[in-house]
């Protein structure tokens, strides 16, 4: 196996989420979007681990894991107050800091 | 490269998942129901968690499939569930101009393709069992050097629970 192989396809997964970031109006489908991008930093991680021979890939790659978690869970929490407030969960219409 | 390199098993495997998580990653981003996008992205997580032991690293396969196919998803679920009234396809689900993602997505890729190219070009992995990493390994990096990167995610998980409470809760 190649060590480019596993950093295209991070590289593939990381812009198909970038492009979801930018593209989604719904807050929950962005969240989605930005587990795609931490997902492809995964594989990165590990690719690398793999390549050096050393567990420190590894070992960020279950902080990334644990950090993703935390997000998806405030994130959320976040929407549903948005949701809450307005009826609405699309992040354009969030717009009152606008000057 | 020679078509024998190409054509063994870790390779073959490596491409079927791979195609399988391309896809699954653009229907997260193209289709119009929610419900559908949790659920390709439950594709995409299991094909990372394949990939995961390709690489040798079961561990983390494992946590993957433990916290984001478990955890997560169900996250998402809810979250769906609770923000809106009904399943199924919605309308306004892109932003007004989300065409403008496309360019920006396809000239980060070229970009990034570039870069790897010239940075990684034919370069193996290696394939010695005696060099790969275990999950003791993984142990005493956690509980050694990395220590305080541990302790403060801890503090990071312990204020997500109670600031996703104090959000969420009704008053």
């Amino acid at each position: 196996m190649l060590v480019n192989q596993f950093l295209m396809l991070g590289a593939v997964l990381f812009c198909i989420g970038v492009y979801g970031v930018i593209a989604r109006r719904n807050a929950v489908l962005v969240l989605m979007s930005i587990e795609l991008i931490l997902n492809s930093v995964n594989i990165n991680l590990l690719a690398f681990a793999l390549r050096n021979g050393s567990a420190d890939g590894h070992t960020f790659a279950l902080y990334v894991i644990a950090v993703a978690a935390a997000e998806v869970g405030v994130g959320l929490a976040m929407v549903l107050l948005v949701y809450r407030n307005r009826k609405s969960i699309a992040l354009d219409d969030l717009a009152e800091m606008k000057g | 490269m020679l078509a024998a390199d190409v054509l063994v098993a870790q390779n073959i495997g490596f491409g079927v998942i791979a195609v399988i998580m391309v896809v699954g990653a653009l229907r997260v981003v193209t289709t119009s129901n929610i419900v559908h996008a949790a659920l390709w992205l439950v594709t995409v997580l299991a094909g990372a968690a394949a990939q995961y032991v390709l690489l040798a690293a079961e561990f983390v396969a494992v946590t993957q499939v433990l916290v984001y196919i478990g955890a997560v998803m169900v996250l998402f679920l809810f979250g769906t569930m609770l923000t809106r009234a009904r399943i199924g396809a919605e309308k306004d689900v892109n932003n007004k101009n989300w065409f403008m993602g496309v360019p920006i997505a396809v000239l980060l890729l070229a970009t990034m393709l570039l870069a790897l190219n010239d940075g990684f070009g034919d370069e193996k992995l290696p394939a010695d069992p005696d060099t790969l990493v275990n999950t003791q390994m993984i142990s005493d990096q956690i509980f050694g050097p990395y220590l305080l990167p541990f302790w403060a995610l801890s503090f990071v998980l312990l204020a997500a629970v109670i600031g996703a409470i104090v959000l969420a809760r009704r008053d």
